[in-house]
């Protein structure tokens, strides 16, 4: 597992910009933290980091929203979703595709529905008000492959080693 | 088609479906603002006890309950099966499961009555709302539509002329309602929740920020929504409905107070609410405070006319019918459909 904190929205949103350094099509992220925890943040720097052009807002009304960039961008919100045939409904499988990276928000109950391979990040309130402390595990081959990029697209984020993040 | 374009006027019988989240709801309306009949089946209790619409519960129940709305929409409207001249149905935005009901119905009874198809955006209907109850009302007017899936100013000059100002960043209005609510343990819907808690609290008890309050007509909710969290993580023994009041005053203050510069700016005469937070009563006693102190007229539709409805669709497919003519049947469902900027 990886550590990284971040200490602004500003922060989370450049956390998001660094992991989208190191996405590849197919490439599925898994979200989950608490409300208030800075998860729409993050999809909105990844998404800027992408090029995505339009607003990013929170896809918790329509469940799932799309959006261009250089990569195609899926953001899902489950948070709603408690039942596996209603995880199914979003039809998961056939967002997933070599022209696109794929967001799921609040991912808990969606992952015996998920692929193998996965990013997940895990946001944790910090000590200070806007303080966020990220734990990433690398699952599946996809992704322990790029442990050492991730590792160093992290680096800015280390936090607790007395640098101050930029 | 037997209503073409030249022939739509306000004798057009219009039948409006709208189910693009968790009401499923049909309207008969003789022109663009007489409502013959106004059927909303609400699943509210259905989702109160996820804490929010769950998708596939919300396609099920429009599905058992789409026909029977549709029949007493029609039965109250004393218009026979076929008696009407077009079909209306919400195409976007939504839930695309949801979404998909209505319109399938809308189109399968266009196609077996002969009669016209129009797709009709949610927004824009949303717009036509408070018209429906004041047809003649002086334009422009700046409208205000706060819900669970929507924050936005528009700029009404009339029927099907209008211009977005400024929509949210992040999170809905009636989202971070929802969402504050079920963080504090106050149920779902949490507009009502949080209303009914606040008029308990002290709304001065605790200064929540009111984001981009200076900045032109855009919103933020999401670091209210955060701010709201650590103070109940640092405070555990707060007072909820303190919270909930603090909480509330600074979503309205910042809605009202964007409203209030939008129509100094573009010389509105009057100020419109819409949509479900439109049903708030701070948000209510706000906008008519500054409706009195600026000279504007104040629009606040009914209840029934403010949350999601099958009427304000009827009327949007009658602008849209007269000044476009009808829709393909060919029209998809439009899940992140937005407002349109004027016409």
């Amino acid at each position: 597992m990886m550590r990284a904190m971040t200490r602004s929205v500003d922060e989370t949103r450049g956390l998001g910009a660094a992991i989208a350094e190191i996405t590849q099509p197919n490439d599925v992220l898994l979200l989950t933290g608490d409300l208030g925890a800075g998860k729409t943040s993050l999809v909105q720097g990844l998404g800027s980091a992408l090029g995505v052009g339009d607003r990013i807002t929170s896809p918790s009304f329509t469940l799932a929203r799309e959006y261009q960039g250089r990569l195609k961008l899926n953001h899902l919100d489950v948070y709603r979703l408690e039942q596996m045939d209603e995880v199914i409904d979003l039809g998961l499988p056939e967002l997933i595709d070599e022209e696109s990276v794929t967001v799921i928000e609040w991912g808990d109950a969606i992952v015996s529905a998920l692929p193998p391979d996965y990013l997940e990040i895990r946001i944790l309130l910090g000590e200070g008000d806007d303080d966020r402390i990220f734990e990433i595990n690398l699952v599946g081959p996809r992704w322990s492959a790029r442990s050492r990029v991730l590792q160093v697209a992290l680096e800015t984020f280390a936090g607790d080693d007395g640098e101050s993040p930029c | 088609m037997t209503v073409a374009e030249r022939d739509v006027n306000d004798d057009t019988i219009i039948l409006g479906i709208e189910t693009s989240c968790d009401e499923t709801a049909a309207a008969v309306l003789r022109g663009p603002t007489s409502v013959l009949s106004s059927v909303v089946s609400s699943q509210v209790d259905l989702h109160a006890r996820f804490g929010g619409v769950v998708p596939e519960v919300a396609s099920r129940a429009h599905v058992e309950l789409l026909t029977p709305v549709i029949a007493e929409s029609l039965v109250e409207a004393g218009v026979d099966r076929g008696g009407f001249d077009a079909v209306a149905a919400t195409y976007g935005p939504g839930l695309v499961g949801s979404l998909l009901i209505g319109l399938s119905a809308a189109k399968a009874l266009a196609l077996v009555h002969g009669v016209a198809f129009v797709g009709v955006n949610h927004l824009e209907a949303h717009l036509y709302a408070a018209l429906i109850e004041e047809p003649e009302v002086e334009m422009p007017v700046v409208v205000l539509l706060v819900s669970g899936g929507h924050t936005l100013l528009a700029l009404m000059n009339g029927p099907g002329d209008y211009r977005l100002l400024g929509s949210t960043l992040d999170d809905a209005a009636g989202e971070a309602f929802d969402k504050v609510a079920r963080f504090l343990g106050l149920g779902y819907p949490g507009g009502p929740a949080i209303d009914h808690a606040a008029m308990q609290g002290d709304p001065e008890a605790i200064p929540f920020p009111r984001a981009m309050a200076d900045e032109g007509y855009d919103f933020s909710f999401s670091g209210l929504k955060t701010a709201v969290v650590n103070h109940v993580r640092k405070h555990p023994e707060v007072d909820t409905r303190d919270v909930a009041a603090s909480f509330q005053q600074a979503v309205v203050d910042v809605l009202v107070l964007k409203a209030r510069r939008a129509a100094q700016a573009y010389h509105a005469r009057g100020l419109c609410l819409a949509g479900g937070v439109a049903a708030n009563s701070q948000l209510r006693e706000a906008t008519l405070d500054v409706c009195v102190g600026e000279g504007l007229r104040a629009l606040l539709p009914g209840r029934s006319y403010c949350t999601d409805n099958a009427a304000m669709v009827a009327s949007a497919g009658w602008h849209r019918l007269r000044s476009d003519g009808p829709s393909p049947l060919s029209l998809a469902a439009e899940p992140g459909l937005s407002l349109p900027d004027g016409t």
